[in-house]
């Protein structure tokens, strides 16, 4: 797992979104699986973004469904047992527009990882949760990471990835200053800008 | 890979689920075709003669404005939430969405047409001349002709930052063979005077043309930045 941090506006966000495809870099090429061919890598590759990417009117399981049938998924019961790995109830009849934050999020979080991709882009899956639905979140994150799964997180609440990241990268102008072991380099630059 | 059909399948029954839970389109759209209706009934006061010359027109026009309100709200369900990009970022088929998408509105469309007409006949005194059955393919090749250049116009729209002013600059021109067919075809079957068969064929070329064209062009726009 890779722990992405910078500022705001460092381009987080924006490295994922050249990455899954959504938007195209100024300079250089993306290679996934060895390919720069987005039909190579869109089944194998799950994101999830800074807004939900739900309908709200919908429930929790007729968003998931949905999502399926876009990767050819049309058993039902892995949608149950997806939105079970999160947490959240199947049989729920609530509309996702009336879900609380921490529920969207990990409604989210089953959404990007409905066809069980190799990578997995989070972009700042903790923000807005409070303290308990975060280390939830955090504890789903890392099950994802021990089941083999490639995974980037965007975040600036470093904390929550601690323990959980392999490896961490700080971002400053949209180029990567420093690459490190852990949660390092966000302390490091937590701490350079205290100084500062 | 996900099959077109059955991914045109699950869009169009998302779209109607979402419209049947919130009715804002069909909603808006009978609002304002019914305002259309009463307002220039009781502004021309026509006589039976008069109404089947210009029935053919207020029709047409009344459902090309309503149609807008429909097509600007079947794109912005999809920004809400962003849930746009979980499709692009989907190996399914863009055009699936395109076709769920434009059916959702040809049926939406449909149901107010099918809603407001006997009102048309009603307030407007209307009695074909003409073989009212001929209204039939009118009605469907002109809806479908409104319909796929207007979803396809509104996901062009969508990025623009004036979207609801932008989709009928860009559509109404483009539109204006179907309408001009629409509009003398529905004349002409109601007034009795001539075959409509030259309008009906040209809105079938119409909507053959532009359904070919929009979607080899969707992919293009859906993945636009």
């Amino acid at each position: 797992m890779y722990a992405i941090f910078g500022d705001n506006g460092a381009g987080k966000s924006t490295l994922l979104r050249v990455i899954c495809g959504l938007a195209r870099p100024t300079a250089g090429t993306v290679y996934i699986f060895g390919s720069r061919e987005r039909s190579a890598f869109t089944g194998r590759l799950g994101y999830m973004g800074h807004a939900p990417m739900l309908y709200d009117e919908m429930t929790g399981m007729e968003n998931l469904r949905y999502f399926a049938g876009l990767y050819a998924i049309g058993d039902s019961a892995r949608c149950e047992q997806t939105i079970a790995a999160v947490g959240l109830d199947p049989a729920l009849t609530r509309r996702v527009g009336e879900y609380s934050q921490g529920m969207r999020q990990r409604l989210s979080l089953a959404r990007a990882a409905i066809h069980d991709p190799e990578i997995l882009l989070l972009d700042e899956p903790f923000s807005n949760l409070d303290p308990s639905s975060a280390r939830a979140m955090g504890r789903l994150v890392a099950e994802m990471r021990d089941r083999g799964k490639t995974i980037l997180v965007v975040t600036h609440q470093a904390a929550h990835l601690a323990g959980i990241a392999d490896e961490s990268l700080w971002i400053a102008a949209g180029r990567i200053a420093a690459w490190e072991r852990g949660i390092a380099a966000a302390e490091r630059a937590a701490a350079a800008a205290v100084v500062s | 890979m996900s099959s077109l059909a059955g991914v045109t399948a699950s869009n169009l029954r998302k779209d109607l689920r979402l419209e049947w839970r919130s009715k804002d389109a069909v909603n808006a759209m009978l609002f304002f075709a019914l305002l259309v209706v009463v307002i220039f009934s009781f502004a021309f006061d026509p006589t039976a003669e008069e109404s089947r010359q210009i029935v053919g027109g207020l029709v047409w026009v009344a459902f090309l404005f309503a149609a807008i309100v429909a097509l600007n709200q079947a794109w912005m369900r999809e920004l809400r939430n962003q849930v746009l990009d979980a499709y692009r970022v989907s190996p399914a088929p863009a055009n699936a969405l395109f076709l769920g998408k434009a059916l959702s509105n040809f049926l939406f469309i449909s149901v107010v047409e099918a809603l407001l007409v006997p009102l048309f006949v009603v307030f407007y005194n209307l009695r074909s001349e003409g073989p009212a059955w001929q209204l039939v393919p009118v009605f469907l090749l002109g809806t479908w002709a409104l319909v796929v250049v207007g979803t396809f116009f509104a996901a062009i729209s969508l990025r623009t930052r004036s979207r609801e002013v932008m989709l009928p600059l860009i559509l109404f021109p483009i539109s204006i063979p179907a309408v001009l067919a629409m509009v003398e075809a529905t004349t002409m079957v109601l007034t009795g005077t001539e075959t409509p068969r030259f309008w009906i064929t040209l809105l079938l070329v119409y909507d053959v043309v532009f359904t070919t064209v929009c979607l080899l062009l969707f992919e293009t726009v859906l993945h636009a930045e």
